[in-house]
């Protein structure tokens, strides 16, 4: 028992301790608490159960496009011209704001099955416009490529490509 | 402290009530008795008009609320049931449309007064910084409640507006789907969004009472931009500036009601009378006109990151500006430099708004940059700098001595 400081000080840390321990604990236990408040508003079980759509493709010429829907998205099925094709393929990757060969977007040279929804802010571009015969976003201007590259404009990424299969000649499944 | 200790309980019960809740007492001393520099002009009566456009929302909005539903399937259908079967439903809707524009015309003047008389200076940064959350609440809560008409625009602007949080790295995509509540804008976002719309008046309500309060202690500025040093430098509220509030509140419903009943549409989107079409966006989608200097400012940026981020800091900055402007003197009316590059701010405001409502291509996108450059040179170099180099007029000695001398010496 030298001085004060030695008695009082071990005292005030132990105390010290068991409020932040107090703390810890009830902070850990509040955001327990509140995760189910948050996560409510994440896609629940009817929205994740819609995870894939059938499309039969055989009605759709050489040229034409149509939109389906999948996961409340539309999505983009071409049926692309030799020209566009052509096009697509002999782009050099030095051109490109988000390299990514034409061969790596398509599993059939053909067919372009893409995300219909702009990597801008969202909008749904229109198709066969813009200055790369792709596609236009009217929203704010971005220019994707006949393979749905971003070419110009203020879009970070190409159009997303959905994960799909064709489950025969005529049949594609998306999701 | 600006409260007159002049409540005095006139009977038994209110002398009651007194002792137990002062409620009466500090109504009395906030809204009656509250000392007012005696030569506030007609830019100060916005404060009341704001509360007037605030509870005429809220009283449209609640009945709206007793008819509307909040379904993706139902919600247009049921705004066109409000339009043609409820009883006055029209006039409600309408008064509740025009009355959004109208708060933020009546909010956009209120700063511009405030930018302009420097009311934003030492007392009063909090009042200040208290009506920047406002005015972001009001932003926030407007852009929820356009989107439960649930018509081509409305979908289309919750589209690229929750798009805009997409653009943060690692969690952008996450944060989307959670607010979402699917992979895109959808019935569950709708519900949300109309909950939330119902929910954030609230806060406000609870703003502007704090905002009310941080006016009360240090008290109002005035043209002038100088203290109040005297008893004969202010009036009482009641009756001076309840009977100016009022007649300019009487005054600003005549134009909320040419609106009303002469052209309700004209500061809407004829594509928001088309149904929701998650498939199809329309060719040209704009924001309301209150909102198209920051959606100009959104696309002069040649990056999506970089482009939500300036059009978040456009409004940010408008916190730090007690600190970015660092002059002494208030009012712009004894600084002859400052006045210029006002006015030429308000151009630049007025012009990022033209721009926002056209197609981001060639002189436009370039003017754009141009203007939303200028828009932050204004808050980061102008200020700043005029702190330091301008030289400002002379101020009056008193609130009173210009009014009560006649035309006096310093008054303008």
């Amino acid at each position: 028992m030298s001085d004060m400081s030695d008695s009082i000080h071990p005292d005030m840390e132990r105390r010290d301790f068991l409020y932040v321990a107090t703390g810890a604990v009830g902070a850990v236990g509040a955001a327990f608490a509140v995760w189910p408040l948050i996560d409510q508003m994440n896609p629940d079980k009817s929205v994740l159960a819609l995870a894939s759509s059938q499309i039969d493709i055989s009605p759709i010429a050489v040229g034409q496009s149509i939109t389906v829907k999948w996961r409340g998205k539309p999505v983009f099925i071409r049926h692309r011209t030799p020209k566009e094709i052509a096009e697509a393929e002999k782009t050099p990757l030095s051109d490109l704001r988000d390299p990514e060969k034409d061969q790596d977007r398509v599993k059939k040279a053909e067919w372009l099955i893409m995300v219909g929804i702009c990597t801008h802010l969202g909008c749904v571009p229109l198709g066969q416009r813009g200055d790369y015969d792709g596609w236009f976003c009217p929203c704010h201007g971005s220019h994707y490529d006949t393979s749905g590259r971003i070419r110009k404009g203020p879009a970070p990424k190409n159009l997303a490509i959905p994960p799909y299969a064709f489950l025969n000649q005529t049949l594609l499944k998306i999701g | 402290m600006p409260h007159g200790e002049s409540y005095e309980p006139r009977n038994r019960f209110t002398a009651w009530m007194d002792a137990r809740l002062p409620l009466l007492r500090v109504m009395h001393e906030s809204f009656l008795t509250y000392p007012t520099p005696r030569n506030l002009n007609y830019w100060w009566t916005f404060g009341g008009i704001l509360t007037f456009c605030l509870a005429v929302q809220m009283i449209t909005g609640i009945i709206l609320a007793m008819h509307y539903v909040p379904h993706a399937d139902l919600a247009f259908e049921s705004v066109q049931h409000i339009m043609r079967d409820v009883n006055y439903g029209w006039l409600i809707r309408y008064v509740h449309a025009c009355g959004a524009s109208m708060f933020f015309l009546a909010a956009y003047i209120h700063m511009f007064r405030s930018l302009y008389y420097g009311s934003y200076k030492p007392p009063r940064e909090m009042l200040w910084i208290l009506g920047v959350v406002i005015i972001f609440l009001m932003i926030v809560t407007a852009f929820l409640g356009y989107v439960l008409v649930w018509g081509q625009m409305s979908f289309w602007a919750a589209t690229v507006i929750t798009n805009l949080l997409g653009a943060f790295p690692l969690i952008g995509e996450a944060v989307k789907e959670w607010l979402w509540g699917g992979f895109a804008v959808g019935n569950a976002t709708l519900n949300r969004f109309f909950s939330l719309h119902y929910l954030l008046p609230f806060v406000i309500v609870g703003m502007v009472a704090l905002h009310i309060w941080a006016l009360h202690i240090p008290g109002n500025n005035n043209p002038q931009g100088i203290d109040v040093r005297q008893g004969k430098d202010t009036v009482p509220f009641h009756p001076y500036y309840t009977v100016k509030d009022l007649f300019a509140v009487s005054l600003f419903a005549l134009l909320f009601s040419y609106f009303v009943f002469y052209d309700p549409e004209a500061l809407g989107h004829p594509d928001n009378s088309i149904k929701a079409n998650p498939l199809q966006t329309p060719p040209h989608i704009v924001p309301e006109w209150y909102l198209l200097p920051f959606y100009a400012i959104l696309r002069a940026v040649p990056s999506k990151l970089g482009g939500v981020l300036i059009m978040f800091a456009s409004i940010g900055i408008l916190f730090f500006l007690p600190w970015l402007d660092r002059a002494k003197t208030r009012s712009a009316r004894y600084r002859p430099l400052f006045r210029q590059f006002f006015f030429l701010f308000v151009i630049a405001c007025l012009g990022l708004g033209y721009l926002g409502a056209q197609t981001p291509e060639g002189a436009h996108l370039i003017l754009a940059r141009i203007l939303t450059f200028y828009y932050f040179a204004h808050f980061l170099i102008v200020l700043p700098l005029l702190s330091v180099i301008e030289k400002p007029l002379p101020v009056p000695k008193s609130i009173n001595a210009p009014v009560l001398k006649g035309a006096g010496a310093a008054a303008q």
